[in-house]
């Protein structure tokens, strides 16, 4: 430890500014900062400052998405394996996951943390810790097979059109990660959807073991015919409820397990990281939007007839409001605020889901919308609280 | 009808080296100083020089832009220096103290019979008019408004704050005084606030509306009690003055002269010895401290850790504060700080483990824990700020320097003291305090 503090003592004067290696700060400033506490003092207001910080509060956040990303990689080998009909151990099918896995999550932080480094020693500011979250989602929320390179692009793309343009951590409008599963489903629809994308291999096999499909359950759903789908008390195709609580069926890397996903939540809403208006509301709307298809439903028409909880476990719907809605910076920003943007996202990924049949999964376009919408919300709460300030000039006049 | 109003949102910080009851005098301070910079927006025409005798009343300088506002000295002696700092800003005028103290004559007064021109010329010449400051934007009040009516903080339940009823209880007869000389300045009340720990010190007070607030800090800050007892509109003026002040000004009524004694506390977890000290207003820092720090890197701190000023130990104590807090300086670094337990560290959040402890006292330092960002965390300033405002688009809106955006989100309403806790829970470590006063100031620029 003393001997890293003196290797970094004796780096700095060559990277500060008037330095040889100046380019180098931010990069060098990095390091330093993961390693060190920074010792800067309070300069001006108070005296005293609270422990937290951005990198502990980040930090949490990647905590809290790891056993999503555990059990991702379990799914994508037990997956896998199901496809060529094997049966692996339970180590065994680990491991595959977990190797095929690392490289989406190396390629992601390389190309984002460069990106971010780069634009921090442009701009003179110290490199920001968004990423560290953002390069954790991006793996998470993409098909197994997507090759390297389109997430690479997508990754540059969110980190530069979806946030550094706008002025970095803080600023952006959208949530990165999802700007960066957006671009790849616009950019690259044939490797985003269909039934083979969601298996590891399955779109290089010649022949599938009997039975299996591939496909989510999001897609049977849109597909069914009448007849396929006569009752849900056993749950969605081969899936029972608690395979789709579980996690075990094809879809996006992490967002498969509600399980996993909801020891995610409890982390963040304990620490109180992410805001439980927010969480609580999205699950609220896509409830009550699934229970009005319910009531409505023609009798033609399976996917509204669903019911509306199995609208919470499948598809993208828990990771998305616990990981996805719940970003502070492209979220509503008031307290109202958050119930309308949390409930209306809620809302609309149903809608998308059951009424548009472009789209199986209507959560990353309802989420995406939404933060579009948070800075109208937020007027308009903040127009209420302007609104009540002049009658009280008013009343009193 | 006196109210009580119970306040959920805020953060009581427990730190170590409260004060215990115990009174005692000062060392002796040979040098005394008023410091212009103790009063945001002021610029002081100064009437002495150095060498000049003055007695304790004896004007120093003026506003200019208001002379009627004038600063005297607290004690009686020879001005020993004017010292400037850039751009000739003068930052201290320095009385070098005599053994006896003389004092001006500003006349022994019947207070009922008084009229409210009648109080406000004693207090403008005697320089007592200083106590008072204004709300919007937390500076002298002007002679030439009329207030809606003058608020006393009672209690003050910042970190390691003073207890006022220990203070006042010496006191209680010139502090009536003082009220009543106050109360014929407004047409308006005089809210004397409380809060449910206070004891008997003011049961005996007439003359006021008390108000009973119960929660954790900032209640004790005049804007919190102010939102939520009559909340301020654009046009209206509150004033405020500290409750030991309120003595000085019962003394200058009931004596005729302008006795500047004030106790004040001496906190921190660098302190031997935690106790309050008899003293006067504008009392080197050292005559306080002397023997009784700890060895170390410390920061003196004249007021509290949330709001006082960083002084050296060489300075002298600032005009509003009846607090001087000793804490460890934090310029090391820490390896692995932000991912550690730090079990010694406070935070309100749980990403730490002091939620665990809430009666643990902390000694806390001066390290910012972590680097600035941009906005980030929301609704973390809520938690803190007990009033009916959005405090990050106020920021927003004072960064953007936009005047009517600040207007309609209650810049009239708060000053630094009410933002000072965002300036400690903030995550991404902005300094709010200092957005909020240069928001103000623009305000005061662009509306005069």
């Amino acid at each position: 430890m003393k001997a890293l503090r003196k290797l970094l003592d004796n780096i700095k004067p060559h990277v500060e500014k008037g330095g040889k290696f100046h380019y180098l700060y931010s990069g060098f400033d990095a390091v330093e900062t993961l390693f060190f506490v920074p010792n800067t003092v309070a300069k001006k207001g108070a005296h005293i400052r609270d422990a937290i910080d951005l990198k502990r509060t980040m930090f949490i956040v990647v905590i809290a998405l790891i056993p999503a990303l555990l059990f991702g990689m379990w799914n994508i080998g037990h997956q896998h394996f199901l496809s060529i009909g094997e049966t692996e151990t339970f180590m065994g099918t680990f491991l595959f996951g977990l190797l095929k896995m690392l490289p989406l999550i190396i390629v992601s932080y390389g190309v984002g943390l460069g990106l971010e480094i780069l634009f921090a020693q442009n701009r003179g500011h110290e490199v920001n810790e968004g990423f560290f979250v953002s390069g954790m989602l991006i793996p998470l929320i993409v098909p197994i097979d997507t090759p390297l390179w389109m997430v690479g692009i997508a990754v540059a793309f969110a980190v530069i059109i979806g946030k550094e343009v706008f002025g970095g951590t803080g600023m952006n409008i959208w949530n990165p990660a999802l700007l960066a599963r957006a671009f790849l489903f616009f950019a690259y629809p044939s490797d985003m959807s269909g039934d083979k994308v969601w298996v590891e291999g399955m779109s290089h096999l010649d022949k599938v073991a009997d039975g299996f499909s591939g496909a989510t359950p999001l897609a049977v759903m849109a597909a069914e015919a009448g007849d396929k789908v006569s009752t849900f008390a056993n749950g969605i195709g081969n899936w029972s409820v608690i395979d789709l609580v579980i996690g075990s069926y094809p879809g996006s890397i992490g967002e498969t397990s509600v399980i996993a996903i909801g020891i995610g939540a409890l982390i963040l809403l304990f620490t109180g990281i992410a805001s439980w208006k927010v969480m609580f509301s999205v699950f609220a709307g896509g409830l009550g939007m699934g229970l009005l298809f319910n009531v409505v439903a023609p009798e033609s028409n399976i996917f509204m007839q669903m019911p509306a909880y199995y609208h919470l476990l499948i598809g993208g719907f828990a990771f998305g409001a616990v990981f996805m809605a719940t970003d502070p910076v492209s979220a509503a920003q008031t307290s109202k605020g958050k119930y309308i943007y949390g409930f209306l996202i809620g809302v609309i990924a149903v809608l998308i889901r059951v009424v548009n049949p472009a789209y199986p999964e209507g959560m990353m376009l309802s989420i995406l919308l939404l933060n579009t919408f948070a800075p109208l919300i937020d007027f308009y709460v903040i127009q209420g609280n302007i609104k009540k300030r002049l009658k009280r000039v008013k009343v009193t006049a | 009808m006196s109210k009580t109003i119970k306040l959920n949102k805020g953060l009581n910080i427990n730190l170590q080296g409260k004060p215990v009851e115990q009174l005692v005098d000062s060392g002796i301070s040979t040098t005394y100083a008023i410091k212009p910079t103790d009063f945001p927006g002021l610029i002081p025409k100064i009437v002495v020089k150095p060498g000049f005798e003055v007695k304790a009343g004896s004007v120093l300088f003026f506003d200019k832009y208001n002379p009627e506002i004038k600063f005297t000295s607290p004690v009686s002696g020879k001005i020993k220096e004017i010292e400037r700092g850039e751009r000739r800003k003068v930052l201290r005028v320095i009385i070098e103290t005599t053994s006896e103290i003389q004092y001006e004559d500003f006349g022994k007064k019947e207070i009922n019979s008084l009229k409210a021109d009648d109080v406000k010329k004693t207090l403008l010449d005697s320089g007592t008019w200083t106590f008072i400051r204004k709300r919007p934007y937390a500076i002298i009040a002007n002679p030439e408004e009329k207030p809606k009516s003058i608020f006393i903080s009672g209690f003050d339940n910042a970190p390691l704050a003073p207890n006022y009823d220990f203070i006042i209880k010496e006191n209680a007869k010139e502090f009536q005084a003082g009220i009543d000389a106050i109360s014929k300045l407004t047409d308006g009340k005089v809210h004397l606030n409380i809060s449910d720990k206070t004891g008997s010190v003011y049961s005996n007070i007439t003359g006021v509306e008390k108000n009973t607030f119960i929660g954790k800090h900032p209640s004790s800050t005049v804007g919190v009690q102010i939102n939520h007892i009559a909340p301020l509109n654009k046009g209206e003026v509150i004033w405020y003055i500290n409750p030991q002040d309120i003595v000085i000004i019962g003394r200058l009524f009931t004596e005729g002269k302008y006795d500047a004694r004030k106790i004040v506390a001496l906190t921190g977890s660098e302190v031997n010895e935690a106790k309050y000290y008899n003293t006067r207003i504008g009392a080197s820092i050292n005559s306080i401290t002397e023997n009784n720090v700890k060895e170390g890197n410390n920061r003196y701190i004249s007021g509290n850790v949330l709001t006082g000023t960083k002084v050296d130990k060489n300075d002298y104590l600032s005009f509003y504060d009846s607090q001087i807090t000793i804490i460890p300086e934090g310029d090391y670094y820490e390896f692995f700080g932000w991912i550690s337990p730090r079990l010694n560290k406070f935070s309100m959040s749980r990403l730490y483990f002091s939620w665990l402890m809430p009666n643990k006292k902390y000694t806390l330092d001066t390290n910012i824990n972590g680097g600035e960002r941009a906005f980030v965390v929301s609704e973390q300033y809520e938690k803190v700020v007990p009033m009916d405002i959005y405090p990050v688009e106020l920021l927003k809106a004072c960064l953007a320097e936009d005047i009517d955006k600040m207007e309609q989100l209650g810049i009239y309403e708060v000053a630094e003291e009410e933002f000072a806790l965002c300036d400690f829970v903030c995550t991404s470590k902005i300094e709010t305090q200092d957005i909020i006063r240069k928001g103000i100031n623009l305000m005061i620029k662009e509306l005069s």
